[in-house]
């Protein structure tokens, strides 16, 4: 795995180097109000971008931009949006089985299967994402197995796979519930058969990394432990999805059992829980804010958000997975009905930067406008939460990768 | 147990029965209870009749200017007056309402709410089928809706069907019993129209078509021989009646309107086509590649129901659904309203739709009025609601801000002047933000509708 992302980083830097013109201008981008997300809104602020990095930030009285800065206004700017739990990329839009690899339903357990290798850079909901702010993904399998699969992390930039990497094996999809039953008779069929099942494999990866310094008795390499291995050693978090009380109880039951990283995902009914999962330490990626509020929803609440905000509980927001329309939804979009169902607006966008970058472990390069970080950021012409505002436009890495208003 | 003391009536030896005793005295209970009951329905009838006044707000009557710190006077179920200087009668409840925005109830034109159902699997076409006898008036889709600040509500049948029965139309009145939400013609009937479909939906094996030439051939055909019917109605060799195509005349009179599912450019052209060769009378609902055909659908004096989706795609007749479908409709002159097509989109989020279509370009007038008036047209109900109009009925909803704002919250709702949403009554605001228990009507069948299709 370190190969792969050392192969990567050199990608991603090679494919940075092709274009040292644009890199090497520096960008101001001057705005009414500036969301840092590391700090109070700055009015009249001023972000200024260099090779790729945010340079400095600030108050457009306090920074004296050098001769040759190119400059954008808006009225408002954001760092980058995070989508903190998709399936796009590995779904597409057209809903057609050559477009949907975001599960695969052979077996019920298959942490093996690495999203990099589905993952379409050029599908048109990456780009409809990117043209309404989301800078970052974090994309791969899908609910609707115990065990479908990996995640990574990736830009909405490039035209392949390799060239906005930024993690290729950020957590391991499970899932708990009626979602996840098997199909026909195939196990697990109930929820005690999931955990039942989650808990023999976790332990046989166990004694297969405790097996792998035995020399000659080492056992063959199994691609399914090895990948569980990564979340046993702590790596590699299992990503949980649990709607239902009961399904988020047992969530947290296996976190503890066998010391893994856990974070939740969907938690519909997280408002049940606050004070276990408080106990637990787990952060949460929320379902989307206008999710429907029936099946395993149907307890859903739009006001969820903000209730974990009042607990202290870290949480993001996600576009999640829709098997029919919208294929994907925005989390830009999600965050603003948080907003407008008591979640402070402020914390709102917080749940698609800052917040997601520290649940996904990447808050030391994105998430934030500061100096030193990755120059990812959107402009709008207003209020970024208001059906009216529009995106104008926005940059990855310093570069400008859409400008027509959305 | 009302129902079993009646029953019980009819046994003969009452006299001398114990059991019946007991009954006669539960029933005399039951009877005293009831005009009690009675009495205080009677007085709250008469409160209804004391008007209301709504002072202070902004309303935003649709048809005619907004009007700054108004006032607006209900009284029978109907608007008396409104505007600036409206005569507040003395024995009027007058409620202050400053800083609020009050905009007529909205109309949905296209909703799957209270367990809508309508044809079965047996045939594409079966006009016979009547959405008002499968609806759960007490339906959690109900109760959101009317939280979601809607008044009115075309309830239709899927679109997996050519035809899938007659839709109905009914106001979201707290009721124990479909007739009690059904919107009325002058005769009395409940009002309603024809739900057909085109596209990919209805494509299925056999007797259903497998192709768009034989879905088309199909509709004809029953056309056809509902004109023939209709002939024969009209003359004096009466046919045996034939309820689909009782339904069909009405549609060939004109007088039930055909709403009709359609996403591709040519699927909405053949609707056109078909629409003029039998003089339907015909709104298009979905219309995903109108920005294709809207030249032509204007010149046929058509309008579209639209609805507002996040993304592109979901299926390969929506892959080029964008979002300035409204924008593009509107600019061509064709009349525009969104629908929620709930569950695909929430009845509680439906201002949202407008507000999304201005996003991508509609003007703010068109998008009010795509809430409004414009879907009241498609349902022939605007003389009566889409407006703040005196004389119509009080159909309203008072809001905590603009109604084009993602932070607007849907305060009341009011239709024919009695209050059925308040977010301050704990037992109406759990439907209105969801939350433990806010769901559980909302079973499988909500499923299944979603499934059959946008």
């Amino acid at each position: 795995m370190k190969r792969l992302t050392l192969t990567i980083s050199s990608l991603t830097l090679a494919l940075g180097l092709c274009s040292p013109a644009v890199l090497a201008e520096r960008l101001a981008v001057l705005a009414d109000k500036v969301h840092t997300q590391a700090g109070p809104v700055i009015e009249r602020g001023v972000v200024v971008i260099h090779q790729g990095k945010i340079e400095q930030v600030g108050r457009q009285s306090d920074i004296r931009l050098p001769a040759g800065t190119r400059t954008l206004q808006a009225a408002e700017v954001t760092p980058g949006l995070i989508d903190a739990r998709t399936v796009v990329g590995l779904a597409g839009y057209l809903n057609q089985p050559h477009d949907q690899d975001q599960l695969e339903t052979s077996t019920a357990m298959q942490p093996q299967l690495r999203a990099f290798d589905a993952y379409n850079s050029r599908e048109r909901l990456v780009d409809w994402l990117r043209s309404l702010g989301v800078t970052t993904l974090h994309t791969g399998h899908g609910p609707g197995a115990l065990i479908s699969g990996q995640t990574m992390l990736i830009k909405t930039q490039g035209n392949n796979v390799d060239a906005g990497m930024l993690k290729p094996l950020s957590m391991i999809v499970a899932q708990l519930g009626p979602g996840a039953f098997g199909a026909e008779n195939r196990s697990p069929g109930t929820r005690a058969k999931q955990m039942a099942m989650l808990r023999q494999q976790l332990m046989k990866a166990s004694e297969y990394r405790d097996k792998q310094g035995d020399g000659d008795k080492a056992p063959a390499r199994d691609l399914e432990l090895e990948a569980l291995a990564e979340v046993l050693a702590g790596r590699t978090p299992l990503l949980i999805t649990a709607y239902r009380e009961q399904d988020i109880h047992s969530a947290l039951r296996l976190a503890e059992e066998f010391s893994i990283p856990v974070v939740l995902d969907g938690a519909a009914e997280a408002y049940l829980a606050i004070d276990a999962i408080k106990a637990a330490g787990v952060p949460v990626i929320l379902h989307p804010t206008m999710a429907r509020q029936f099946g395993e929803l149907e307890n859903a609440s739009f006001t969820s958000a903000q209730q974990l905000h009042a607990a202290g509980i870290p949480f993001a927001l996600q576009s999640g997975y829709e098997r029919y329309v919208p294929k994907t939804r925005v989390v830009l979009w999600e965050a603003a009905m948080a907003a407008a169902y008591g979640l402070p607006p402020e914390v709102a966008l917080g749940s698609i930067t800052i917040e997601a970058a520290k649940i996904l472990g990447l808050d030391d390069r994105i998430g934030s406008l500061e100096p030193g970080k990755d120059a990812d950021l959107v402009l709008y012409n207003g209020d970024p939460f208001e059906y009216s505002s529009r995106v104008t436009t926005v940059i990855i890495n310093g570069e400008v990768v859409s400008d027509t208003a959305h | 147990m009302d129902a079993a003391c009646l029953a019980a009536w009819d046994c003969l030896c009452w006299v001398y029965s114990f059991l019946c005793l007991v009954i006669i005295m539960r029933t005399l209970f039951v009877l005293l209870l009831g005009s009690l009951a009675y009495g205080a329905l009677a007085a709250s009838a008469v409160a209804e009749q004391r008007p209301i006044a709504f002072v202070g707000a902004t309303l935003i009557p649709i048809e005619g200017e907004p009007v700054e710190q108004g006032t607006l006077l209900v009284a029978g179920g109907k608007i008396l007056a409104l505007g600036r200087d409206v005569a507040i009668p003395a024995n009027a409840d007058v409620r202050q309402v400053d800083g609020k925005v009050i905009m007529p109830g909205l109309v949905d034109t296209h909703s799957h709410i209270g367990q809508v159902a309508g044809a079965d699997r047996s045939a594409p076409i079966q006009a016979d089928v009547r959405a008002l006898d499968s609806i759960n008036v007490r339906h959690a889709g109900i109760i959101k809706a009317r939280a979601g600040g809607i008044t009115t509500v075309n309830v239709m049948p899927g679109s997996g069907h050519l035809l899938s029965g007659q839709t109905l139309y009914m106001k979201l009145r707290e009721g124990n019993s479909v007739e009690d939400l059904a919107i009325r013609n002058a005769a009395g009937g409940m009002m309603g129209g024809i739900k057909m479909a085109n596209g990919t939906n209805p494509l299925r094996a056999s007797p259903f078509p497998g192709t768009r030439g034989k879905a088309a051939a199909l509709m004809r055909t029953q056309l056809i021989a509902a004109q023939e019917y209709c002939k024969k109605l009209a003359s004096d060799d009466k046919p045996s009646r034939n309820l689909g195509n009782e339904a069909l005349c009405e549609a060939l009179a004109g007088e039930r309107l055909v709403h009709h599912h359609t996403h591709r450019h040519d699927d909405v052209l053949t609707v056109l086509r078909i629409a003029e060769e039998f003089g339907l009378r015909v709104v298009l609902h979905h219309v995903s590649e109108a920005g294709l055909v809207a030249d032509e659908i204007a010149a046929a004096g058509v309008p579209a129901s639209i609805i507002h989706i996040d993304s592109p795609g979901g299926k390969l007749e929506v892959m080029n659904l964008e979002p300035d479908n409204g924008r593009l409709l509107a600019e061509a002159g064709v009349l525009l309203a969104y629908h929620t097509d709930d569950p695909i989109t929430d009845s509680r989020l439906f201002l949202r739709s407008a507000g999304m279509g201005m996003r991508f370009g509609l003007d703010r007038d068109t998008a009010l009025a795509s809430l409004t008036i414009n879907g009241a047209k498609m349902l022939d109900l605007d003389e009566r609601v889409g407006s703040l109009v005196a004389g119509k009925d009080a159909d309203f909803v008072i809001l905590d801000g603009d109604p084009l704002s993602v932070y607007t919250r849907v305060l009341e709702t009011w239709i024919d002047g009695t209050q059925v949403f308040n977010l301050d009554d704990p037992e109406h605001a759990i439907y209105a933000t969801g939350g433990y228990g806010a769901g559980r009507d909302a079973i499988a069948s909500d499923i299944i509708m979603m499934e059959a299709g946008l």
